[in-house]
């Protein structure tokens, strides 16, 4: 890919902060850089269409430590957890036997596991030695009858929000509009609506909390992009009638492209919280232009809210008032800290690291000026602003887990390698009892307490 | 007999091979105050991250060179450079590990130039050591970058002298990547009890032992070998070396500083401790302390209780060739059939085994066509085993689904004492519980409550030909 390209796409008109100075999209420092790379960004975005094939073209490092590593769940086919790769040897780079390779790896994995299609992804060797993905995805297309998608993401291009969005561009060219939907049965007395879910991921199966209220309202899902995803439904999602950008500001080239090329409106919503999720219901009513869809969808969300207020009751007695500082990635910045706040739970810091300007504006919207926002991600600094902010719950993405549970604070899981259900109105009380399992521990007191034999209580050496 | 087959095929599926740079990474997390920095693209050190993370539960220190496309193509040693001065700066690291990724190697970068190129460029920094370690990824494996990086070590860090003492009781140990911190632990058991004091090098059983300690965060490992290890090198009684992969390191400390060497392949199995044992009496010139007895006649016992279940039993094992081969030893002295052995990597056989290099469906397959009953791996053959229906005993890395992983014991007595009950456990759990009871529509006799559930009653009556009159007479 050139420069020129990525320069493309890191200009996105659709981003309120697309200024030359903008904060998200920096240079990388060396020695002091976190996060995954371009290739970890698009890789996340398209091996949830769980029956196409992912080919991870380059040596081991890029698919031997991360394969299946992610909870995206489906709920019928699982090629996406193969961890199909052409493990390219010294020799074979030497040689330039890559391209070769691959176009042999394709063939047995159309042979073996006939997918409805085959991602093939690009890494930093071959990227530099100059295997011809196209040419290859081409020809494997031409022979084997089946789409081959070149998915050109090395991990040098850039950050893994960068992936993300070419693995965005790379569906808008090479996938989206080639297939039309499957008709379904009407249903009496309601008009069917349809709706595209980008960056939906079905993290650890939650989005089948959100998915019978879709159903019961008459709203189909064309396409979730992507978890439990099927590739034909990514071919149809230009006949959605609305796009929601679930939970990535990254994926928003996808959400303009559609609005550009086949008129879909969209909206920014979130599946978090009770606020959130009466929100993304209500938007994606209004935005069919269906009357009685808005109606019957006030009456969803009546019922809904009332019934998770009841459920909430005994939580929020427990929850009321503590306080969390939160660590998490771009748009999770801000969904998260309502579905907090509805739980009478107060954010004292949320990092924004990876957040747009205009998530930090939602930020400032729900938390007013007080709160701290953490522009950089050092686990000392969070400690630090855990204690100044007498904070009761660490809340990050697994990786920043051991930094809280060493410090032996409270801690909660909110990344994408987590075990737990947070979205819809069924997930809130299940965010609530994980919350209200850790900070509630009995084990808090015992892991600080010093040893009954500690003469002095301040003892601080390691005992050797 | 030993031979090794290497699959020539286009696409590897689900993988078993990490990579070199890991291996480079884990050895430099056992060395006290380091910091490994990945040159290469930053997905390269994340990924890396991630995957001790999961395992080892533990904050795993990890920097990268942040190489994009621009470094790529026009040169990647600013970003070195900028890395080094900031972690020198910021980090508070007392040893550098930098480890090239095949990015960095297939630029062509050289390491020791750049650090060169550092080194005059910071003079305020020349106390810190800098360790260069080439482990690009597109050859070899973990057990090959980890005996890369332990090499560069011992290279960089020892300086040439001679032996001072032979009656002192330390002794060094050249820890190779399949211990385990259990393992380290009851290795440092073993030789307190010929009253001898294991210096380990790299040492995962102070670092990643999983403990909590009073600091509560550092930006580097938290334990680990001192660096005065290499100055007190020399000091020792002996050295042992516990893994082919650290071989060529223990020749270069051989050269610098020459001293008895006890080498080991591995630990794992009653043979190999046994010979252990006897070295250490003849090194300390007593025989061994009761308490080893003891635990050798642990072993022994559970060598005999354990044998009912895994004597004849056919197993498929998948692994860092260390592992591999020590698993193996242990089988082949409870009578247990090793009918499939995947490494990702070979550089050398193993007598008696035939060595499949290949990834964990070539396991699968051959798990399937030679009818094994048990596996031994990593996290990421549970879903084969859940498909095949056969128990997986969790073993090398990485380990993510089981709690305490990473501290599972192989070596030794107690450890393989420990890993025979774990093994008959597996297969003890899984068996039939006996022939399904059968109820005779003829027998008048309701079956005792709770003998049964409700689905094998209606099967047992269904089956029966007087289904229709059951429990009438």
């Amino acid at each position: 890919m050139k420069n020129s390209e990525i320069a493309r796409l890191l200009d996105e008109p659709a981003c309120r902060h697309n200024t030359p100075d903008k904060a998200t999209c920096g240079k990388l420092k060396p020695g002091a850089t976190a996060g995954g790379c371009s290739f970890d960004g698009a890789q996340i975005t398209l091996f949830p269409i769980s029956d196409a094939a992912h080919i991870v073209h380059g040596a081991i490092a890029c698919a031997g430590s991360s394969w299946n590593g992610r909870g995206s769940l489906s709920s019928g086919p699982e090629l996406h957890r193969l961890g199909l790769t052409t493990d390219l040897s010294e020799q074979e780079i030497i040689m330039g036997r890559g391209e070769k390779k691959l176009l042999f790896a394709i063939k047995t994995t159309v042979e073996r596991w006939r997918p409805a299609a085959i991602f093939v992804y690009q890494t930093c060797i071959p990227a530099s030695i100059g295997d011809d993905l196209e040419s290859v995805c081409r020809a494997a297309q031409d022979s084997f009858g089946l789409p081959v998608i070149p998915v050109d993401a090395a991990g040098f291009y850039g950050t893994k929000n960068l992936g993300n969005r070419i693995a965005g561009e790379t569906i808008m060219k090479h996938v989206v509009g080639t297939a039309e939907p499957e008709p379904v049965a009407p249903r009496p007395g309601m008009r069917i609506h349809t709706v595209n879910l980008v960056g939906e991921f079905n993290i650890a199966g939650e989005f089948w909390h959100v998915a019978p209220l879709l159903d019961e309202l008459g709203i189909r899902v064309l396409c979730t992009l992507a978890g439990d995803t099927r590739f034909h439904e990514v071919q149809t999602m230009h006949r959605a009638e609305v796009t929601m950008l679930v939970c990535s500001k990254a994926l928003i080239n996808v959400a303009r492209k559609l609005e550009e090329q086949y008129a879909i409106p969209w909206f920014e919503g979130s599946f978090y919280g009770m606020r959130d999720t009466s929100d993304a219901l209500r938007s994606i009513a209004r935005l069919t232009g269906d009357l009685d869809l808005q109606q019957r969808t006030e009456a969803l969300i009546q019922r809904e809210e009332a019934r998770l207020s009841r459920e909430l009751l005994p939580w929020r007695a427990r929850l009321q008032g503590k306080r969390a500082l939160l660590y998490t990635g771009g748009v999770k910045s801000w969904s998260v800290v309502s579905a907090l706040q509805d739980l009478g739970m107060t954010v004292v810091a949320t990092g924004v690291k990876k957040s747009t300007q205009q998530d930090r504006e939602r930020i400032r919207e729900l938390l007013g000026e007080e709160t701290v926002l953490i522009e950089e991600g050092n686990p000392r600094l969070m400690l630090t602003l855990f204690r100044q902010q007498r904070a009761d719950v660490f809340i990050a993405g697994g990786r920043n887990m051991f930094t809280a549970l060493k410090a032996r604070l409270p801690f909660l899981d909110i990344n994408q390698e987590r075990e737990h259900a947070y979205a819809g109105y069924a997930g809130l009380p299940e965010l609530a009892r994980q919350l209200d399992i850790t900070m509630h521990s009995p084990i808090w007191e015992r892991v600080r307490r010093p040893a009954p034999w500690a003469t002095s209580p301040d003892v601080t050496g390691e005992q050797r | 007999m030993s031979n090794i087959i290497r699959k020539r095929k286009a696409l590897t599926v689900r993988p078993l091979k990490t990579s070199q740079t890991v291996g480079a990474v884990l050895a430099f997390q056992g060395m006290a105050g380091a910091m490994p920095l990945l040159h290469g693209s930053q997905g390269c050190s994340a990924f890396t991250k991630v995957f001790f993370v999961r395992h080892f539960r533990e904050p795993i220190p990890i920097q990268t060179t942040a190489m994009e496309q621009t470094s790529t193509i026009m040169g990647a040693d600013d970003n070195l450079i900028e890395a080094l001065a900031t972690l020198a700066t910021k980090s508070g690291a007392a040893l550098i590990g930098v480890i090239s990724t095949g990015l960095a190697a297939i630029q062509g970068c050289d390491l020791q130039r750049v650090i060169r190129r550092f080194r005059q460029e910071y003079p305020q920094f020349h106390d810190l050591p800098i360790i260069p370690v080439d482990a690009p990824d597109f050859t070899g494996s973990q057990e090959s970058g980890y005996g890369l990086a332990v090499t560069a070590m011992v290279e960089h860090l020892l300086v040439p002298r001679c032996r001072e003492a032979t009656t002192s009781a330390r002794i060094n140990v050249l820890a190779g990547s399949s211990l385990t911190p259990g393992d380290l632990e009851t290795l440092r058991d073993l030789l307190a009890a010929f009253d001898l004091e294991a210096a380990f090098l790299p040492d995962l059983s102070d670092a990643l032992d999983g403990h909590l300690s009073e600091t509560d965060f550092l930006p580097v490992t938290t334990g680990g070998t001192p660096l005065d290890f290499f100055e007190r090198f020399h000091q020792a009684r002996a050295t042992l070396v516990i893994g082919r992969s650290l071989f060529p390191a223990s020749e270069r400390l051989q050269q610098r500083c020459p001293m008895p060497m006890l080498r080991f392949e591995h630990l794992m199995g009653l043979d190999a401790t046994d010979r252990l044992v006897a070295e250490l009496c003849r090194l300390v010139g007593r025989k061994a302390p009761s308490r080893v007895e003891r635990w050798r006649r642990q072993m022994q016992d559970a060598m005999l209780d354990s044998h009912f279940h895994l004597g004849g039993k056919r197993v498929a094992i998948a692994g860092e060739l260390e592992l591999v081969a020590g698993f193996h030893q242990l089988f082949a002295e409870m009578g247990t059939r090793t009918v499939a052995a995947v490494v990702p990597h070979a550089p050398s056989s193993t007598e008696g085994l035939c060595l499949t290099v290949g990834d964990l469906d070539d396991l699968e397959i051959l798990a399937v066509q030679e009818q094994a009953e048990l596996l031994v791996g990593n996290s990421r053959l549970a879903e084969t085993s859940e498909r095949l229906r056969i128990p997986l005993l969790r073993a090398g890395l990485p380990i993510f689904d089981r709690m305490g992983g990473f501290r599972q014991t192989h070596i030794g007595y107690q450890g393989g004492r420990d890993l025979l009950f774990a093994m008959s456990n597996l297969l003890m759990a899984c068996r039939p519980h006996g022939v399904a009871s059968y109820f005779s529509g003829l027998r008048p006799i309701p079956a005792p409550f709770g003998a049964v559930n409700d689905e094998q009653r209606m099967a047992s009556i269904a089956r029966s030909p007087w289904s229709g009159t059951a429990g009438h007479g």
